[in-house]
C-alpha cells in the first residue's frame, strides 16, 4: 500500500508523482477515502464525482508517464470546486434549492484550465447559497463544520472549499471571493486563501453573485501551492470581457525574491474596535516577523474604510438582484407550476431561494428603483471610487498592506443570527473587492486555540508581489505546518 | 416602390379643429450580422428549428457572460453616420430589468444614458412640405426570444412554448424626435428610414417578419402651443399601412376625447389590425420600473476617431443625395429620380445601364416601366433576373441603334427577362431585325395599298385612322419588324396626306 499523502501539499504530491512514489489513481483513492471518513462530520461536499476522478487520475498517470517533468504542476492532483463553478454534466447548485438537479452543459474557464492541466476533481463543495454569507450557514443543504472545531463555522461563503483543504481531503480547492469569501474562511480554517486582482481570472462559468466584485481563487496549504494554482487559472479569456489582456507575471518565480527592502503599510483603520485582542496580537507579531525579514513597516491611513461595508451592501445586492433574475422557473432549476405566469414566477422563486438571498434581492431591487437610484446605487459607486483612490494613494508610498483578514476567529454555529452582525465579518476584506485589488490570507498563529489569518493586500495586478510577501512570512513563521485535528486522522502524514 | 406613393388624407377632423398632432417614432431594426450580439450563435433565427441557434450564453445559463459583437458596433456606427448623428467617444451598456419568458436572463442588455450616438437628422419631403425630423439617439441592444402560445389568443392559451433562436440578435433602436405632424409624415419617415437602413446594408427592411418594428408616440395640442400634450404610445404596427391607420385612428380618438371636454391619460395602446382600432394595454401607473444600471459584465467602450473614420469609408451615397444627383446629372424628373433610387440595387442597375451606353432617358423609361412591371410580376429584380443589367443594356442598345423596333424590344424583354439570353444573338438567329430598307418596305407598302382599296379610299376621304390599319397590315407582313416611322412616311408618300 502506498504511503499516505493526506494533508500534503500540491508541490509534494507533484514531486511524488514524478518520482514514481505514488500514482494519481492512488492519490485520488486516498482523497476519496479521507473525504468519506470525515465528511459526515464536516459536511463540505455536495456532488461527489468519484467515477470522473478515477478516469481523470488514470489519464493523468498516463500523461505523467509520457511527459515526465514536463507534465503540468497540477496533473494528477485531487481538487474540489466550490459549487458556484460549473462543470459540464456535474450537478451545480450554488447551494440553492432553486438549482437542485441542474446539470450544466458547459464547463467554466478556470475549471477548464485545471482540467487541461490534468486535475482530478473529486467533488463540488458546499457554500453559502449563491455565495451570500460569511459562515456557510446560508447553505440550503447543510452547514459546514470547521475542521479545527466542528461546533464552529468555517467562515463563508466558500466554507466548504476552505474546510476540505483544512481537513486534508484535497491539497487545494477553488473558491470565489466577492467581499471576503475566500480570505475570511481561509483565516478561520488556518489555510491559505487568495483573491486575485479583479480581471485576472476569468469569471466565465462562475454563477454570478455580484459581477463587478466576484473573483475566483484558490485555497491551499502553502503560498507556493497558491502560486501554482494561480498560474494555472490566471490570464485573459475571450469569453470574459472583464478579464485583463495584460500578461501574467510568473508568480512562482516571484516567490524567490523575499521581502528585503519591501515597504509595508499597516492601515490603522483595520485595527479598530471589533478586532479581537488575540487576532490583533497574532497579526502584530506577524508584522514584526516581516520587519525582521528586512521589510520596512509604516502606519498608513485609509480613511473611508468604514464606508466600505455600506457601499458593498448596496452594490453587491443591486447586481445580485439582476443576476438572479434568470432563476425564474422557466428554463432550468426549480419550477412550481401555477396557473398563471406571475404566480409561477413568485412561487418558484419563493420556494427556491433562502432568506438571505431574498433579503439581498430585495435590498438591491430597492437600491436600483426609480427615485432611489441616485441616493443609493449612484452614491455607492462614487464612494467606491473614493475607496479605490485612497488605496491608489497609499500604494504610492508602500508596496503592500498588512492587516488582519477577519476581526475574529471562528465563531460557534448559530452565534450570529443578526444579519448585520454577520455582515461585519467582512469589514476588513470588502474594501479589497471594492477596489479590485489582490488579497491573500495566510495563517499567522492562533487565538483561543483557533487559527488567525494575516491579510496581505497589493496594488492591482501586483498579485505576484502579494504572494511574495505572504510566502516570505510563511517560510519564516511556519504556521502552515499546523494541521487541523481532522487532517491528522487516520493515516495522515 | 408603391408604399412611398400611397397617399391618404390627414384625419378628417383635425384640419381646422384648432389642434395639431405631434408624433415621434421609435424604430427597432435587427442588424444583419452573422452572429448574435453577445455570443457566436448564428443570427439567422428564421432558418433554424426552434432553439437550434442557441448556446449557454444566449440561453442565459448560470455563469455565462456576454461578449460584444464588433460587427454590430460597426453597423450601428454606420447607421449613426448615415443619420448625421454625433458619436461620443465613450459609450456603455446597461441592464434593463424585467421578467418575461422570452427574456432568458431576466434583463435585456441595452443602452441607457450613454448611447452609441445622438442628435441626428432625417430629412425628406411629403407633398410640398420639407420635413426635418431629428434623431434623438441610435443605440444598440439585444432582441428577445419568441413565444408560441397553444391556442389562438394569449389569454386563452393553456401553455406557451419558448423559442430562443431570436434571443440575442443585435437590435438597433432609433428614437426620433417628436417632429412629425401627420400620419402621412410618420409613414414617410418610416419609409425613408427603412430605405437608408437597406442602402447601407444593415437591415433587411421586413416589417412583416419583424426585422423592422415601429412604435409611435402621439399627442395633440392646441395649434400654436409649444408644450407637448398627454402622450400615448402605440405598439404592434407591422406595416407602413398599419402605422398610418393606427395614427389616424389615434388622432381621431384623442380629438374626440378633447372635444367632449375629456382628459387624456398617458398610456400604452396596442393597434388591433383586424379591428382597425387601438386598445389600452397599460397606464402610466402600471409602467415598468426597469431599474437600469450599468452592465457590470461589459467594460465601457471607447470609440476612437480612427474607428469611426474607418467605418465612415463604408458609407455609400445615400438615397436623398443620389436622387438629387440623378436629377441634375441625368436630367431626370424628381419623380423618376425618386423611383430609380428607391433601393440601392435599383440605382446601381440604372447607372449600370448608363455605363453600358444606354441614354439616360431611354434607360429611365424602360427601368421604371416594363422592367418594373416584370420585376413586380415575377418578384425578381432586374439584377437577379436572367437577363440582368448587361442583357437589358444590350437590348436597349439594339433599340437605340434601330436594329430592332420598340414592339420587338418589348417582346424580347418579356421573353428573356427570367431565362436570360443574348438579345443580339436572338435577333440574328430569328431574323427579328428591324426592316428599314426603303426599297423592301416600298414593295410591301405597294402590295398593301393594292390589296386594301377601301382603306385607301377612307384615308383619302379624311379618315386618319384608316392609315393605322394600313400600317398594321405592313407590320403583319413583316412579322412586326418594320420600322414604323418609315412605313408611315412611305404610305403617306403613296396615298397622299
Amino acid at each position: 500500500m502506498a504511503e499516505s499523502y493526506i494533508g500534503r501539499t500540491v508541490a509534494e504530491m507533484a514531486a511524488a508523482l514524478r518520482g514514481g512514489r505514488i500514482t494519481a489513481v492512488e492519490l485520488a483513492g486516498q482523497a476519496i477515502a479521507h473525504r468519506d471518513r470525515v465528511d459526515g462530520r464536516v459536511g463540505a461536499f455536495l456532488a461527489r464525482t468519484d467515477a470522473m476522478a478515477l478516469e481523470q487520475a488514470r489519464a493523468a498517470d498516463e500523461r505523467i508517464a509520457r511527459e515526465g517533468e514536463a507534465a503540468p504542476a497540477l496533473c494528477g492532483i485531487p481538487v474540489a470546486l466550490k459549487d458556484v463553478l460549473v462543470l459540464e454534466g456535474v450537478e451545480t447548485t450554488a447551494s440553492s434549492q432553486i438549482l437542485k438537479g441542474f446539470l450544466p452543459p458547459y464547463t467554466g474557464t478556470a475549471v477548464r484550465r485545471l482540467l487541461d492541466q490534468g486535475a482530478v476533481v473529486i467533488g463540488k463543495t458546499n457554500c453559502d447559497e449563491f455565495a451570500m454569507g460569511s459562515s456557510n450557514e446560508n447553505s440550503s443543504f447543510r452547514p459546514v463544520g470547521n475542521p479545527w472545531d466542528l461546533e464552529r463555522v468555517p467562515g463563508g461563503s466558500s466554507g466548504g472549499s476552505a474546510a476540505v483543504v483544512a481537513a486534508g481531503v484535497v491539497p487545494y480547492s477553488l473558491g470565489t471571493d466577492t467581499g471576503g469569501s475566500i480570505r475570511q474562511p481561509a483565516s478561520l480554517t488556518g489555510v491559505v486563501g487568495f483573491k486575485p486582482t479583479y480581471g485576472r481570472v476569468s469569471r466565465y462559468g462562475l454563477i454570478a453573485f455580484a459581477s463587478s466584485l466576484d473573483q475566483i481563487g484558490p485555497f491551499t496549504r502553502t503560498v507556493e501551492d497558491t502560486a501554482l494554482v494561480y498560474q494555472a487559472i490566471a490570464g485573459h479569456d475571450p469569453l470574459d470581457s472583464t478579464s485583463s489582456p495584460t500578461a501574467v507575471e510568473d508568480p512562482v518565480e516571484a516567490l524567490r525574491s523575499g521581502v528585503e527592502g519591501i515597504r509595508l503599510g499597516v492601515p490603522r483603520e483595520y485595527f479598530v474596535e471589533g478586532v479581537e485582542p488575540g487576532v490583533r496580537a497574532a497579526v502584530e507579531t506577524a508584522i514584526e516577523t516581516l520587519r525582521s525579514l528586512g521589510a520596512s513597516v509604516e502606519e498608513v491611513s485609509l480613511p473611508s474604510t468604514d464606508a466600505g461595508l455600506a457601499t458593498y451592501y448596496i452594490i453587491a445586492p443591486a447586481e445580485c438582484s439582476s443576476n438572479l433574475a434568470r432563476f425564474d422557473g422557466v428554463r432550468f432549476g426549480l419550477r412550481v407550476e401555477e396557473p398563471s405566469l406571475l404566480q409561477t414566477y413568485l412561487r418558484s422563486r419563493d420556494a427556491g431561494f433562502g432568506p438571505e438571498v431574498k433579503r439581498r434581492i430585495m435590498l438591491g431591487t430597492y437600491a436600483l428603483s426609480s427615485g432611489y437610484y441616485d441616493a443609493y446605487y449612484r452614491k455607492a459607486q462614487k464612494v467606491r471610487t473614493v475607496i479605490a483612490e485612497e488605496f491608489d494613494r497609499v500604494f504610492e508610498r508602500v508596496d503592500a498592506l498588512v492587516c488582519p483578514t477577519s476581526p475574529t476567529v471562528a465563531f460557534p454555529q448559530g452565534a450570529r443570527s443578526d444579519p448585520l452582525a454577520m455582515y461585519l465579518c467582512d469589514v476588513l476584506t470588502i474594501p479589497v473587492n471594492l477596489a479590485g485589488l489582490p488579497g491573500i490570507s495566510v495563517p499567522c498563529g492562533f487565538s483561543e486555540g483557533l487559527p488567525v489569518g494575516l491579510q496581505v493586500i497589493g496594488p492591482r495586478f501586483q498579485d505576484a508581489r502579494v504572494l511574495r510577501v505572504a510566502h516570505a512570512y510563511e517560510q519564516a513563521a511556519g504556521f502552515t505546518a499546523q494541521r487541523s485535528p481532522l487532517a491528522l486522522e487516520a493515516g495522515a502524514a | 416602390m408603391s408604399t412611398a406613393t400611397e397617399r391618404t388624407q390627414t384625419p378628417r377632423g383635425i384640419e381646422g379643429s384648432g389642434y395639431e398632432a405631434v408624433i415621434g417614432l421609435e424604430v427597432h431594426a435587427q442588424l444583419l450580422t452573422r452572429s448574435k450580439m453577445f455570443c457566436s450563435c448564428s443570427a439567422a433565427y428564421n432558418d433554424a428549428a426552434p432553439n437550434a441557434n442557441t448556446c449557454p450564453v444566449c440561453l442565459g445559463l448560470p455563469g455565462t457572460l456576454p461578449v460584444v459583437n464588433r460587427e454590430a458596433i460597426e453597423n450601428t456606427v454606420l447607421t449613426a453616420l448615415a443619420l448625421d448623428c454625433e458619436i461620443p467617444p465613450f459609450t456603455k451598456f446597461d441592464r434593463k430589468n424585467y421578467f418575461y419568458p422570452d427574456l432568458p436572463k431576466g434583463y435585456q442588455i441595452s443602452q441607457y444614458d450613454l448611447p452609441l450616438s445622438r442628435n441626428g437628422l432625417l430629412a425628406f419631403t411629403v407633398g410640398d412640405r420639407q420635413v426635418r425630423c431629428g434623431i434623438t439617439r441610435v443605440h444598440l441592444e439585444e432582441d428577445t426570444g419568441t413565444l408560441k402560445h397553444a391556442g389562438d389568443l394569449i389569454h386563452e392559451a393553456t401553455s406557451s412554448l419558448v423559442d430562443l433562436n431570436r434571443a440575442g440578435v443585435p437590435l438597433m433602436e432609433i428614437v426620433g424626435e417628436p417632429d412629425l405632424r401627420s400620419p402621412d409624415e410618420a409613414r414617410e419617415y418610416v419609409v425613408r428610414l427603412r430605405q437608408v437602413l437597406m442602402y447601407i446594408g444593415v437591415n433587411d427592411g421586413s416589417m412583416e417578419k419583424g426585422s423592422l418594428r415601429c412604435d409611435a408616440n402621439v399627442s395633440l395640442r392646441r395649434e400654436g402651443d409649444t408644450e407637448l400634450g398627454v402622450k400615448v404610445e402605440i405598439k404592434n404596427m407591422n406595416s407602413f399601412r398599419a402605422v398610418h391607420r393606427a395614427l389616424e385612428y389615434e388622432i381621431e380618438r384623442q380629438l374626440e376625447v378633447l372635444r367632449n371636454g375629456g382628459t387624456l391619460v398617458q398610456e400604452t395602446r396596442g393597434w388591433i389590425e383586424t379591428e382597425n382600432r387601438t386598445v389600452s394595454q397599460r397606464s402610466k401607473e402600471q409602467a415598468h420600473d426597469y431599474r437600469y444600471f450599468p452592465e457590470p459584465d461589459l467594460p465601457p467602450l471607447a470609440l476612437d476617431g480612427d474607428f469611426v473614420e474607418r467605418v465612415r469609408t463604408r458609407l455609400p451615397e445615400l438615397p436623398g443625395a443620389r436622387q438629387r444627383r440623378f436629377e441634375s446629372q441625368y436630367g431626370l424628373t424628381a419623380y423618376d429620380a425618386a423611383l430609380l433610387t428607391t433601393t440601392r440595387e435599383d440605382a446601381e442597375a440604372y447607372e449600370g445601364l448608363l455605363a453600358a451606353g444606354v441614354p439616360a432617358k431611354l434607360a429611365a423609361n424602360w427601368q421604371t416601366g416594363d422592367v418594373a412591371r416584370l420585376a413586380n410580376a415575377h418578384h425578381v429584380p432586374l439584377q437577379r433576373s436572367g437577363l440582368g443589367v448587361a442583357g437589358l443594356a444590350g437590348l436597349l442598345r439594339l433599340l437605340e441603334s434601330g436594329a430592332v423596333n420598340g414592339p420587338t424590344a418589348k417582346a424580347l424583354l418579356d421573353e428573356l427577362y427570367l431565362p436570360g439570353g443574348d438579345p443580339e444573338a436572338v435577333v440574328k438567329e430569328r431574323g427579328l431585325g428591324q426592316v428599314s430598307d426603303a426599297a423592301e418596305l416600298g414593295r410591301i407598302v405597294d402590295e398593301v395599298v393594292a390589296a386594301n382599296p377601301k382603306a385607301v379610299e377612307d384615308f383619302r376621304g379624311g379618315k386618319q385612322q384608316a392609315l393605322g390599319a394600313l400600317v398594321g397590315q405592313v407590320m403583319k407582313a413583316t412579322q412586326g419588324r418594320a420600322d414604323a416611322k418609315l412605313v408611315n412616311s412611305l404610305l403617306r408618300e403613296r396615298i397622299g396626306g
